[in-house]
């Protein structure tokens, strides 16, 4: 009983004063990691687009198959593991008393580990010993140093996982009966699906490693990308879902309303858990080695992840038309009018939904068969990605930045970053939509990702590439000043901007809303279903990729 | 939990959107045979050049009309080089890899397959419009990845 009043005390304590500095440093930290990746990547990404369009040439010493590899590992790895952990430690935080001295260092051992990894799987890209771009497919071989680096990459990860695994156990420990607050829930969804997501690469790079160091002879190559992309598909829903969480809770708060239903936001949240790693195939619906039922199961699953998105859309537009009707909003479209566009806080996750619509759109037609078939490796996929990673994803994580920043650093947003974040959205949402969009279009056409400037010794098709590569370096520079404007922000709202309280915004449910059951709260199930999924999907395959193995590949260096 | 009309209308065409997709690809699939490249048979990638019919890659007239492609690829190059067929061909591609992964996909058909060592690649495309064909390798094998390609002539 001691203990709970003291809890409660300290609980009360953390949402009156702020976060602690201890947790606020913790955060910080992260998330300038995370800022630092995406101006360094960002500047790669604009090489990248400048040559592949024709008009700039890479120097040999720094080609562009290695400035694309630093490019993946920055942005897809980096900038949103970094973003991530940052703001759910903060979350953790604020949601649960503040930070248990052991969590805190664990995140802090995390930290150190995924740094200390990230510099060693970079030393050999720099070298050009590692260009194998970030999903470094045997038997293309790196340098091992490259593998031992992405170990201690996802032992850092791990380490934060249990962080948030302790945190939340102890929460529950004081609070016996009581439901985790909602952005810790989603805080144990992201982590549980990065401790379970990330075991199958974990396996990968511990079979490349023996491998690259020359104890075995050859490798599985099926295997070894089927583990990879049993990881990559979950890591692309553990963005998601993070996006998603400040969808839900504070985007409804920002616009004064109060967010949908707490039982289907944690329903959202256990689907997109539970079916999300058992769809890795789709990236994988042309390989051969893959049976045509296998592929099937695997589609169905991956659409299956778009049940909840859709959940999603109705929520969020729901909350937004009660909220805006509430203020005086009226007509079909016109209450659109009553929501607050001038707010960066707003204007940026809203975009970024608005850019799911046509990104989750392309997601479920380019997983079907025979739509894959011609989107395949084309620049379509890459389309794809940038925009719903680089548009939904990291947008939100661009409105999160505007008040989490403000509220680690106890300084405030002012009315001129403000506006700086509203220009910044729209000339990144304009950048984007000349990026992506011409990446989709001649990736229709033909136009094959991952491959340098080319005009296929002046072949006719590939020349006629050319106009859209040019929208895409259009896109590209666009971009590069929208990353100059955030980074900025970010550095302004960290270290200069007035001093002051920013709130966490997190939104109440409605007054009549209806309890939510206490089955939500048995994470034990929910992972034991997860796990079933799991080994329905992949255990019949692998078993038959292992059994019906052809004789192993050796390493290859072909850089 | 109370749910409104309208809800319970969205989820019911969410969830029928996404059994449609599945119904169709399913269809197409397995009743319509356009199933994706799925080849099962293996090979040892150590011994592509000894194992037929590897050991012979090349264009062979099957039936009328009909061709067998025997493909091999490795850095940076299709092995045959040169193809060509009369208009209306079908052709059926026989591949594997010696060396990494690769891709071919031959740009305004709908033919893209991935090509890997130690596994055999099936796929058939039929050639309709004559014309110069740009097939090209679409997955990152190494620095000259970019003039990975070959032209498909037909006639």
């Amino acid at each position: 009983m001691e203990t709970a009043r003291n809890i409660s005390f300290t609980e009360k304590a953390n949402k009156v004063l702020g976060i602690s500095p201890k947790d606020a440093i913790i955060s910080k930290s992260y998330l300038l990691v995370a800022f630092a990746a995406l101006l360094i990547g960002g500047v790669l990404g604009l090489l990248q687009g400048l040559n592949r369009a024709g008009l700039f040439n890479l120097p040999t010493w720094f080609n562009y198959y290695q400035v694309l590899t630093a490019h993946g590992l920055l942005l897809v790895l980096v900038l949103t593991a970094f973003f991530t952990i940052g703001y759910f430690y903060a979350v953790l935080s604020h949601n649960l008393g503040g930070l248990l001295p052991k969590v805190r260092k664990m995140a802090w051992i995390g930290f150190g580990m995924k740094i200390f990894g990230f510099v060693l799987a970079v030393i050999p890209i720099l070298l050009n010993q590692a260009t194998v771009m970030y999903t470094f497919y045997p038997p293309m071989a790196a340098s091992p140093i490259f593998y031992i680096g992405l170990v201690f990459i996802v032992l850092g990860v791990w380490m934060c996982a249990f962080g948030c695994f302790t945190q939340v156990a102890n929460w529950r420990k004081n609070n016996k009966g009581q439901h985790v607050p909602i952005l810790s829930y989603f805080a144990t969804g992201v982590f549980v699906l990065l401790f379970f997501g990330s075991i199958p690469v974990a396996i990968e790079v511990f079979m490349i490693i023996p491998w690259a160091l020359g104890w075995v002879e050859t490798i599985n190559v099926l295997v070894a990308r089927t583990l990879f992309w049993a990881f990559g598909h979950t890591l692309v829903n553990i963005w998601y879902l993070t996006a998603v969480s400040a969808w839900y809770v504070v985007v409804p708060k920002l616009i004064g309303g109060r967010r949908f239903s707490d039982m289907l936001t944690r329903v959202v949240i256990i689907m997109l858990v539970v079916l999300n790693i058992p769809g890795g195939f789709h990236h994988q619906i042309i390989d051969p080695g893959i049976a045509e039922s296998v592929k099937f199961l695997h589609v169905f699953m991956s659409l299956a992840i778009g049940f909840p998105s859709l959940m999603t859309a109705y929520a969020m537009f729901s909350v937004f038309e009660k909220t805006a009707r509430k203020k005086g909003g009226k007509g079909v479209f016109s209450w659109f009018n009553k929501l607050p566009w001038g707010d960066v806080r707003f204007l940026a996750p809203m975009i970024a939904m608005i850019a799911f619509i046509p990104g989750g759109a392309g997601g479920i037609v380019q997983s079907t068969n025979q739509l894959n078939q011609v989107v395949h490796n084309t620049m379509w996929v890459v389309g794809h990605f940038h925009l719903t990673v680089g548009t939904t994803v990291v947008l939100t994580f661009f409105g999160i930045s505007y008040w989490l920043v403000p509220f680690l650093s106890k300084r405030v947003l002012t009315p001129a970053i403000n506006k700086l974040g509203v220009i910044q959205t729209i000339i990144w949402t304009t950048g984007m939509i000349f990026m992506a969009g011409a990446m989709h279009w001649v990736g229709l056409l033909g136009s094959p990702r991952r491959t340098s400037y080319t005009t296929y010794f002046d072949n006719a098709t590939a020349l006629s590439w050319d106009p859209y590569l040019f929208f895409l370096a259009i896109g590209g520079t666009l971009l590069m000043v929208g990353i100059i404007l955030q980074v900025y922000a970010v550095v302004y709202l960290m270290f200069f901007a007035p001093k002051g309280e920013t709130e966490f915004p997190i939104a109440e449910v409605e007054n009549h809303a209806t309890k939510t059951p206490y089955w939500t709260e048995k994470w034990g199930r929910i992972i034991v279903i997860m796990l079933l999924l799991i080994a329905m999907a992949y255990v019949i395959p692998l078993v038959e990729m292992i059994i019906n193995a052809p004789p192993g590949s050796p390493p290859f260096q072909t850089w | 939990m109370k749910m409104h009309l309208d809800e319970k209308i969205w989820l019911i065409i969410s969830f029928g959107m996404i059994m449609g997709f599945m119904f169709f690809t399913g269809y197409q699939t397995f009743v319509l045979g356009m199933g994706p490249p799925s080849e099962m048979e293996t090979i040892d990638p150590q011994r592509v050049d000894e194992t037929a019919p590897f050991d012979e890659p090349g264009v062979y007239q099957i039936g009328e009309n009909e061709y067998e492609v025997v493909m091999t690829l490795e850095i940076f190059s299709f092995n045959p080089g040169e193809i060509e067929i009369p208009a209306g061909s079908t052709v059926h591609f026989t591949m594997t890899s010696k060396d990494v992964t690769h891709g071919v996909q031959v740009a305004g058909t709908n033919m893209n397959a991935m090509v890997m060592p130690g596994h055999v690649q099936r796929i058939t495309q039929t050639f309709r419009e004559p014309g110069e064909y740009l097939m090209l390798c679409n997955e990152y094998c190494g620095t000259g990845h970019q003039f990975m390609a070959t032209t498909i002539t037909v006639k």
